[in-house]
């Protein structure tokens, strides 16, 4: 009896537990002596102004959309990979089709400028 | 079935049959079995990891022109320990403005994103944890835990250097998931299955690399960048964001961080030798004339010492390269790796196709000039875009000099 997915279960639990060891230990044995400017906020000395959880400026954003395209493209192209044998050339041509309207949305990003660091 | 030539049966049968003769039920002894294979698996990947921080510090001193860690055991072999010990029994500093829960957590799953890699590795052809039929899902699935590993350590420090690099993880994997997938596509389409051991074994005869370079260094490319490594470690920029997102940790939580860097590089070395060297075969057909290569202790020496080669060019790239810039990495992976990425796997499936029918040596060498002529295609298209960039610089270059001649 050998149930794949049971063995990865088993070795996602134990996964965890092994990492938490050595810091359980760490945490019985190492000292404990804090103290307000141990605990601040390491920013190379100087004294740290305001706090950090604050809605930040993500520059990519962009490249983040065309990324969430793409990456559901790849989902639908593992079936395609996988029974690409049994397939005949007419089905291969297919999906290179469906990969040239993706590259299509690509090249029209790229014109229009949107892969530039803003 | 002897312990040569299948140990990891002959030991299940010997405790299936010990177990169930104790009175236990047949699915209890098979947790327990797992339980206990699973445990030794990890402490040998963790013993191989205290291994490759040795591994790692004293190459990188050998490239540095310095001599490594040489006081503690001969060759300095015992330091890595001594560091453990250190890491152990230091104080542990959690700031008082973080969160407290994602802090903590963030070091663990680091180590296990890497660690639930080691399930799929294969080992060997009879050592392996588990066969799945999905495994490169599997690998991009676990790499993503490793990512928001990072970004859950960044984000929950509350410190504007370990903040910057959590935000620049995520432009990380942003750019480098797609070259990545598209080139796990390739050999699935070339072994037609998705399977670790299915790809070692289409590889018996041929490598995958040399059916498809360029694929090949796609990945490693998008393998190093998902790493994290040089000369993509924008996340830890020592000269920019002092430690990036690991700049709150000390003692044993760093040492998570660290531990779990190394062994992904090795682990990534790992797979790279399964999908493009021929994992633990690969004798190029050699293993039906000696079948004494087909011993799974050898195998697993192989596919040990492949993984260490990868390791090692990984290490080679990141101590010889200086980083780059991150709008240049976003431009580098969207402009160039991504449409070259497609254009291989374009290439590859109608040339799988077309090919079929040849035999063993055409369908090769179509492969790989294939791949040779969209390489020097590549090239060319990259020579004409510098020389129209140069041409442009020059434009500017008289318009500059008198500048520079009315300015005094």
């Amino acid at each position: 009896m050998h149930n794949e997915w049971l063995y990865i279960g088993v070795f996602i639990i134990i996964g965890i537990i092994v990492p938490v060891v050595p810091l359980v230990f760490a945490a019985l044995v190492a000292p404990k002596k804090p103290n307000p400017v141990k605990q601040a906020t390491y920013e190379c000395g100087i004294e740290t102004v305001g706090d950090s959880w604050v809605q930040f400026k993500a520059q990519y954003y962009i490249f983040a959309l065309v990324f969430l395209v793409f990456d559901v493209e790849t989902v639908f192209l593992f079936p395609w990979a996988l029974s690409l044998n049994q397939l005949p050339m007419f089905v291969v041509l297919e999906g290179v089709l469906f990969i040239g309207i993706l590259v299509a949305g690509l090249v029209y990003a790229w014109r229009k400028g949107m892969l530039e660091w803003v | 079935m002897t312990f040569w030539n299948d140990p990891i049966n002959f030991i299940a049968n010997w405790l299936t049959g010990l177990l169930t003769g104790w009175g236990l039920s047949t699915g209890l002894a098979t947790i327990i079995e797992y339980a206990l294979g699973i445990t030794v698996m990890i402490v040998f990947a963790m013993v191989l990891d205290i291994f490759l921080v040795w591994v790692e510090r004293k190459v990188v001193a050998r490239f540095q022109d310095r001599l490594g860690p040489n006081r503690i055991g001969p060759f300095g072999l015992i330091q890595p320990f001594a560091d453990i010990i250190k890491l152990v029994i230091k104080e542990d500093i959690t700031p008082a403005n973080a969160d407290k829960i994602v802090f903590n957590i963030a070091p663990v799953l680091a180590a296990t994103s890497v660690i639930v890699l080691w399930a799929i590795l294969p080992l060997s052809s009879k050592i392996f944890g588990v066969d799945l039929n999905v495994a490169l899902l599997y690998l991009v699935a676990a790499g993503a835990l490793g990512t928001l590993a990072i970004i859950m350590a960044g984000w929950s420090s509350n410190n504007k250097y370990a903040l910057l690099g959590a935000f620049r993880m995520v432009a990380n994997m942003v750019s480098y998931e797609i070259p990545m997938v598209v080139t796990l596509l390739i050999p699935t389409i070339l072994a037609n299955t998705m399977s670790v051991q299915g790809i070692t074994r289409a590889q018996s005869g041929m490598w995958f690399a040399i059916l498809s370079p360029l694929a090949f260094v796609i990945f490693f490319i998008s393998a190093i960048a998902e790493l994290g490594r040089s000369p993509f470690d924008l996340i830890e920029a020592e000269s920019e964001l002092t430690a990036g997102f690991n700049v709150e940790y000390s003692g044993m939580k760093f040492g998570w961080f660290y531990a779990s860097e190394l062994l992904h590089a090795f682990t990534f070395g790992g797979f790279m030798a399964v999908l493009f060297f021929g994992g633990y075969g690969g004798f190029f057909g050699l293993e039906k004339l000696l079948p004494w290569l087909n011993n799974p202790f050898l195998q697993a020496l192989v596919f040990i010492a492949k993984a260490m080669f990868g390791y090692w060019a990984i290490m080679w790239i990141k101590y010889s390269m200086p980083r780059v810039r991150i709008d240049h990495m976003l431009a580098f992976n969207w402009k160039f790796l991504t449409p070259l990425a497609l254009v291989v796997l374009v290439n590859t499936a109608i040339l799988n196709k077309a090919l079929a029918g040849l035999p063993a040596w055409g369908y090769t060498l179509g492969m790989f000039f294939s791949n040779v002529v969209i390489a020097v295609i590549t090239v060319e298209i990259l020579r004409a875009h510098g020389r129209k960039q140069r041409k442009a610089e020059k434009k500017l270059t008289p318009q500059m000099a008198r500048n520079q001649e009315q300015a005094p």
